[in-house]
């Protein structure tokens, strides 16, 4: 399980490291892609059907959007140049990655291995769970029982965003 | 752990791209891809060796389901996250037709 995931990870890695320097920003938005997809094989194999499902749906909503949105506009790439501007750019970057790595290799070692999590913190929410919720989906009994709040706050932020791309779609900008 | 360690890498990928790129499109992926490393991660933190998906079978009697927790987590969050995409689409689009451009050191008229 490890393996097969680190495998579909890697080339992961691989799709978002082409699309952040692809020439023609048509095929950085599909090597994008490759990162949604593998992301979708990841859920699956982790036992998540329902995110695997909201996930493809999401991703292709997404590439339709970016694909418009390119095809509306330019397909070409700014030319780099290397200035003493990105220079600095990437030193910074270079420093806070490390310092990143750091911390994160410290704070791994507080989890748990893969695979050995225990129910510590949802155990309120799974034990007797289908009796409370009458759902035997537990991810959804989670969602629309106990979390139901969140997820009508979930629904106003959907809906709020919406309000906003056809504002800023529809307002004549200033001359 | 490799797999927790790869997953940052992902992560970091998805910051060099957001430090470094200069067309907005690149950063709104960039920005995506740091989403994903993070949403993997979750679902790897609630997952549990030879557990089932969490849909509970009344035949089947002490069984082990994965985490549903994260997971739920995890559903809200991507929704978000394609409510904040479409939302940074909608405004570089904007811009583009103000600047006829995606480059952000072109777009000068919002600095302080």
């Amino acid at each position: 399980m490890e393996l097969t995931i680190s495998i579909i990870l890697g080339f992961m890695i691989i799709g978002a490291i082409y699309a952040l320097h692809a020439k023609d920003l048509l095929s950085a938005v599909v090597a994008m892609g490759i990162v949604g997809y593998g992301l979708v094989i990841c859920f699956l194999l982790l036992k998540a059907p329902d995110l695997a499902i909201v996930q493809i749906v999401v991703e292709t909503i997404t590439l339709v959007i970016m694909v418009a949105v390119v095809l509306d506009s330019t397909r070409d790439e700014i030319a780099v140049t290397f200035d003493r501007r990105s220079i600095i750019n990437m030193v910074t970057g270079l420093i806070v990655f490390a310092a990143l790595f750091y911390f994160f290799i410290l704070a791994i070692g507080n989890l748990d291995p893969l695979g050995s999590h225990t129910l510590r913190m949802s155990e309120s929410y799974v034990n007797g769970a289908v009796e409370k919720t009458g759902s035997v989906n537990l991810v959804t009994g989670v969602l629309f029982d106990f979390r139901a709040y969140d997820t009508l706050g979930e629904a106003v932020i959907l809906y709020t965003a919406a309000l906003g791309v056809l504002t800023l779609l529809r307002m004549k900008g200033k001359k | 752990m490799t797999v927790y360690i790869l997953c940052f890498v992902l992560f970091l990928v998805g910051l060099y791209g957001v430090i470094t790129r200069r067309n907005l499109i690149k950063i709104a992926i960039a920005l995506s891809i740091m989403e994903f490393s993070i949403f993997l991660m979750l679902v790897l933190i609630g997952y549990i060796d030879g557990g089932l998906a969490p849909i509970v079978d009344p035949d089947l009697a002490g069984q082990i389901y994965v985490d549903p927790l994260p997971q739920a987590m995890v559903l809200t969050a991507i929704v978000i996250g394609l409510a904040t995409t479409s939302m940074l689409m909608a405004i570089a689009i904007r811009l583009y037709r103000k600047y006829k451009t995606f480059d952000i050191r072109e777009i000068k008229n919002l600095r302080g």
